[in-house]
């Protein structure tokens, strides 16, 4: 039996295969989160501040699509972009674009849910004052956001920590193809199969170290943000 | 030259420059295999090769056959490349696939605990290793998946005379999941499993497992490969999927294939002159 190389001597060694791994992992990760905020602050907020018939539906609906299973996720998304399915002509199968698109459709409903809590709590808090200022709808919805800005960055980190952690949905859309879609989190599952647990448990360490990483950065921003806005 | 002029050609290649590169980035098909060809490390070693020769990037998506083939079918994949000649010949007689070419074989194992609890190591007769594996009630792992190993499984089986489906008991279980895991369940529950050399050869948490059964003409695993028919589906890349064919059944790609060894051993053993196979 062939011994492979830890996943610490990886790391250690700055092995060109593992970088190119975790650049992958959070290209994918990041686009889908950046693409879910786009769609799903706007949508949130605007679910908060509006009242329409159905909206209590609506939003136990955006609740449970918080738990999204991954492998649905997945499977409905490669349905959709098989050469076979509506939006086959676009060649997106088994590419890192694919995988963004089901990342993005697992993660805007936390982002979208999250930010419509804290947005409608906002409301309730400085309705009399938003009242006051006069401001249009667009306006109360740009002021709200503006101010809710620091606790949204918690829903945008929920939503990454759902797409760095996922490999259902990557791993059905993405092919898991060596050099090209593989992510951290289809390497470790490729190794599990291979039956190389070791390497498959120093993958996952490294992919938590990540995890942390990003996480200390975005809080350092949101420390940084709120003391110069005082 | 004026200035103009100067400037539309340096436009002009720099588009061209840009239009090649965006062709040589695209010179890659993606052939829908099997775990068995991947886990083995078997596309590791004569993937880098076709590439140096060709310049063609190869994508492997790596499935159960059933999954691969179904892959094919629907236009997913340029080249099929998988274990299960009478589901292969079906796919192409389906018009899914142009023609199927034999490209090597390697066998089947039957691996087990080293207590051996149904007394059948070291036979050469599958047929009775299953027979007395059922009588004794001792624990096999199925893949479950449809995968051409789990194919190969339900036909041995059947030539033991066994009704799998409707005589397994709860000694026997279907995990439908890759060979991988199906060895690793195999593992931890000191388990009967069928599995591909390849596989096992490269397969690292063995546990007490090791092979108990091999030899039988009945455990041999054919490989084939196959062109995605671009008539069904025009978005097959015919001509670059052809040359990865055509080098796969070459005399340089076969021996690639058997230059591919674990430990001194080797994996595959490359038949792609046996029409016949």
């Amino acid at each position: 039996m062939p011994d492979g190389p830890s996943a610490l001597q990886l790391v250690l060694s700055g092995d060109p295969a593992l970088f190119a791994i975790v650049r992958l992992s959070l290209y994918v990760s990041l686009s889908a989160v950046a693409l879910a905020a786009l769609i799903g602050i706007p949508l949130g907020a605007w679910i908060a501040l509006t009242r329409f018939p159905g909206r209590q539906g609506v939003i136990v609906l955006l609740n449970a699509l918080m738990g999204l299973p991954p492998v649905v996720v997945g499977l409905a998304v490669y349905l959709a972009l098989s050469r076979s399915g509506p939006l086959g002509a676009f060649g997106l199968l088994f590419t890192p674009s694919a995988m963004i698109v089901a990342q993005t459709v697992l993660v805007t409903p936390i982002i979208a849910a999250l930010t419509r809590q804290t947005i409608e709590d906002l409301w309730i808090e400085y309705r009399d004052e938003l009242t006051a200022m006069n401001l249009g709808p667009l306006g109360r919805v740009m002021a709200l956001i503006w101010d809710a800005r620091f606790s949204l960055v918690t829903a945008l980190l929920a939503g990454f920590g759902r797409a760095a952690a996922e490999v259902g949905a990557i791993i059905i859309v993405g092919g898991n193809i060596e050099g090209f879609t593989r992510t951290m989190t289809t390497a470790i599952a490729l190794e599990t199969s291979k039956g190389d647990l070791p390497l498959a448990v120093g993958l996952g360490l490294v992919l938590i170290s990540i995890v942390i990483v990003v996480n200390a950065l975005a809080w350092s921003m949101r420390r940084a943000g709120e003391r110069l806005a005082g | 030259m004026s200035m103009l002029t100067r400037r539309l050609l340096i436009a002009a290649t720099a588009a061209l420059a840009f239009a090649s590169h965006a062709v040589a980035q695209d010179k890659s098909i993606v052939v829908a295999s099997t775990t068995s060809t991947q886990d083995s490390g078997l596309f590791g070693h004569i993937l880098p090769m076709f590439k140096a020769r060709t310049g063609i990037d190869v994508k492997v998506v790596a499935q159960g056959t059933g999954q691969a083939l179904d892959t094919g079918r629907r236009g997913d994949a340029d080249v099929v490349f998988v274990h299960a000649k009478p589901a292969e010949e079906k796919f192409v007689s389906e018009g899914f696939g142009i023609r199927r070419h034999p490209v090597m074989y390697n066998d089947f194992i039957l691996i087990g605990p080293k207590s051996d609890p149904a007394g059948i190591k070291g036979s050469k007769d599958i047929v009775a290793a299953l027979s007395a594996i059922k009588a004794k009630g001792a624990d096999f792992i199925s893949r479950g998946d449809k995968s051409g190993t789990h194919q190969a499984e339900l036909n041995l089986w059947k030539i033991a005379g066994i009704d799998i489906a409707k005589d397994k008991g709860p000694w026997y279980k279907e995990i439908g999941q890759g060979m991988g895991a199906a060895l690793n369940t195999a593992s931890a529950s000191n388990a009967y499993v069928l599995a591909d050399r390849g596989t096992w050869l490269s397969f690292k948490n063995r546990g007490d497992l090791g092979i108990a059964v091999e030899g039988d003409k009945r455990l041999f695993n054919q490989y084939g490969v196959m062109l995605v028919n671009p008539e069904k589906h025009p978005s097959v890349k015919k001509d670059l999927g052809q040359h990865f064919i055509d080098w796969l059944v070459s005399s340089e790609g076969q021996k690639a294939i058997a230059d591919y060894k674990i430990n001194g051993e080797q994996l595959f053993y490359p038949n792609a002159s046996d029409s016949g196979a």
